[in-house]
């Protein structure tokens, strides 16, 4: 169809000027140019007929008049609820906040060092993960959120959501099923800080014998994540988390019967009984924020070589393995730091 | 060329698949309103329930076995199908695997017949086909592969339905296809499973979940078929609107609290109120509860498509709706089709028609 000249009252219908650099990673169906792309949509613009003002249903407007909404903050005004798109509250987080405060600084006195690292825009931070409920996620989201105040969004093993009321909450507080798409998002589109811990369910399930020793990094999915969306990684090296819920063996059988990542015995659990099975140690945490490592590669590609991507990640692991030892080198008690 | 003047720049003849329901009917009626369509031919197993002018109506059975024909006779250039099914609880899956992927092989079997005309297909597909899982994406785009394989009926005849699609575009490469793949589709008009949901006294959710939902209002359905229609779009594109709300706000929204079901059995639970028939909840839509889905709608917004309706005001215009047929009463169907009458309209020398000339 020839598109036709436009006039100058349909500039709604011009492609945005900027279009989204994702959208080349969108292949059509079969390979033709999007008419789009000539400048002109090209809609043969319609007078009213008179055949639809008897139709038994009320005419569909071909094109609206109106703007469409492009701006996401236009849509609060019929919301009821702040919960965003990625099921973040704020409202949620803000009693979350009020709870956690104190936990937060009296029984963890959580202590961080070179915050400042942590640059304007989005940031893939990666840390070290421990304890068999792991601590060191809420002390990191807290404690970033009340120092720089801007929202942290941890990626999760998929399994929490499958929890109800756990699963709800913890997407509430700011979770996020560990999809490199969210991350992507997260990161690139909206520039936001986004916490994942690259051992994954390793980390919390290791013995308070392997304390500090950290696992495999994944497959490296972090750093292609943050090369991806052209972010830098921040590694943070975290201590106190492994004291505060040691795992003293894991019942591998009763964690396959329950369908868990993994089942441990702590020590809470034999000090405090049932209500040990959920409270923490009061270890002294102590967070050290390490230099931003950047990636000189082109962003927004399918793939990255390969051995590159597990170089980097190889290379930020050795980062928190020795800064990890050098603040356990520092440090004079379990409990006061 | 004097665009004051509306000339029509090329006729389009247009076949229409599933012109009784309610999708095939505002398609028609909106394409009647365009005097570059020359022709619209109407196909289905019942007879429209929309007032149509100049829309030539065949009946035809569930799977299209006269469709070669027609298409020939008719010489369309462009192939509008709507006639899929989505709603798990309309029809048996026997039926509904007739008329989703035995209708669609027929349909595309006819359109690749030597010396077929057609040179653009517009399919109208479901965002169900990504599925609902733990393990998915917030956001769905066009390119994200679905997280698990499909299990349920209505998913697995649309991931045929698309298979064919994919085939017919690869195949040939001089048709523009359009595959759009619609979202949760809430307005004044249409009932859906979720609409049902909406209008109980108490609406069901599962216990401890509350997954985000995204709607697509059906005008703009409609119209981004028109979009694709007007700029020969080809590719795949999600279509739904902007947010996403978590159902226990989608409830609040419609002035309705939840009733929570339990997150285990939930099935075995809902069984006698579905046997009732008092709760119509599908299978497929125990997951959406559980997870819920969001699509990327940016492809379709970067070629210059506007939404009129974001998620939360679908949900407003679906509940105004309710709420005006609770104080007035459903209105009565104010067309019936009559064979007899629309015969004449059309082809009755007696009828002054200025429109339908060639």
């Amino acid at each position: 169809m020839t598109p036709m000249p436009n006039r100058e009252t349909r500039s709604g219908a011009a492609p945005r000027a900027t279009p989204r650099t994702r959208t080349t990673r969108n292949q059509p169906l079969v390979d033709v140019t999007p008419p789009a792309a000539a400048g002109s949509v090209g809609l043969p613009d319609l007078e009213p007929s008179p055949h639809v003002n008897h139709a038994a249903l009320v005419p569909v407007p071909r094109e609206s008049a109106a703007e469409g909404h492009t701006d996401p903050d236009l849509l609060d005004d019929r919301r009821i609820s702040d919960v965003n798109e990625w099921g973040r509250s704020e409202h949620m987080r803000e009693i979350a906040r009020r709870l956690y405060d104190p936990v937060y600084k009296h029984w963890f006195r959580a202590e961080w060092e070179g915050l400042e690292k942590i640059p304007e825009g989005g940031a893939l931070l990666v840390a070290n993960h421990a304890a068999a409920i792991p601590s060191d996620a809420p002390v990191i989201m807290h404690g970033i959120e009340k120092e720089l105040d801007r929202p942290v969004y941890g990626l999760a093993d998929n399994f929490f959501r499958t929890l109800p009321m756990i699963g709800t909450l913890w997407s509430r507080l700011g979770g996020l099923p560990a999809h490199p798409d969210n991350a992507f998002r997260l990161l690139q589109e909206q520039g936001q800080l986004v916490l994942v811990f690259p051992e994954g369910t390793k980390g919390p399930a290791k013995t308070y014998d392997e304390r500090y020793q950290l696992r495999r990094f994944g497959r490296g999915g972090f750093v292609e994540i943050a090369m991806r969306a052209g972010v830098p990684v921040i590694p943070i090296a975290v201590i106190g988390a492994e004291e505060s819920m040691p795992t003293l063996f894991r019942i591998p059988y009763l964690a396959r019967a329950l369908r868990l990542p993994y089942a441990s015995v702590t020590a809470n659990m034999l000090v405090g009984g049932p209500l040990g099975a959920i409270s923490y140690f009061p270890a002294k945490f102590r967070l050290k924020v390490l230099d931003p490592v950047h990636f000189d590669v082109p962003t927004n590609r399918e793939r990255y070589s390969r051995s590159r991507v597990m170089d980097e990640s190889e290379a930020i692991r050795d980062t928190i393995q020795a800064a990890l030892y050098t603040m356990l080198r520092e440090r004079r008690s379990v409990w006061f730091g | 060329m004097a665009d004051h003047e509306g000339v029509p720049t090329q006729s389009r003849r247009v076949l229409v698949t599933g012109l009784g329901t309610f999708w095939g009917g505002r398609v028609a009626q909106a394409l009647e309103a365009d005097p570059n369509v020359e022709v619209i031919v109407g196909l289905d197993t019942t007879e429209p329930t929309v007032e149509l002018e100049r829309t030539e109506y065949v009946r035809v059975d569930a799977n299209y076995s006269i469709l070669a024909r027609i298409v020939r006779a008719t010489q369309v250039d462009t192939i509008i199908h709507t006639f899929l099914v989505v709603d798990p609880t309309q029809m048996s899956r026997r039926a509904m695997h007739e008329i989703n992927v035995i209708g669609t092989m027929n349909l595309f079997a006819a359109a690749s017949a030597a010396g077929s005309t057609v040179r653009n297909v517009i399919v109208k597909s479901s965002t169900m086909i990504y599925g609902c899982a733990p393990e998915d994406p917030v956001w769905f785009s066009e390119d994200t592969p679905r997280s698990r394989p499909s299990r349920q009926p209505i998913e697995r005849s649309l991931d045929a339905v698309e298979g064919y699609v994919r085939d017919f575009a690869e195949d040939n490469p001089h048709v523009n296809v359009a595959l759009l793949r619609f979202s949760n589709v809430i307005g004044s008009e249409l009932e859906t499973p979720l609409t049902r949901l909406l209008k109980l006294p108490l609406v069901p959710s599962i216990f401890g979940f509350d997954p985000r939902f995204q709607f697509v209002h059906e005008h703009d359905v409609i119209r981004s078929i028109l979009f694709a229609f007007d700029n020969d779009l080809p590719g795949v594109f999600n279509v739904a609107g902007d947010g996403l709300l978590p159902w226990s706000e989608v409830a609040a929204l419609c002035g309705k609290r939840t009733i929570a079901l339990p997150p285990i059995g939930t099935g075995f639970v809902t069984r006698p109120f579905r046997q009732l028939g008092l709760v119509d909840l599908p299978e497929e839509y125990e997951g959406l509860l559980r997870f819920g889905r969001g699509v990327d709608n940016h492809r379709l917004k970067d070629l210059g498509f506007r939404y009129e309706h974001t998620s939360a005001e679908a949900i407003e215009a679906f509940i105004r709706s309710v709420r005006l047929r609770n104080a007035v009463g459903d209105s009565e169907p104010s067309y019936r089709y009559e064979r007899d009458v629309e015969q004449f309209f059309r082809h009755s020398p007696a009828v002054l028609r200025d429109r339908s000339q060639p």
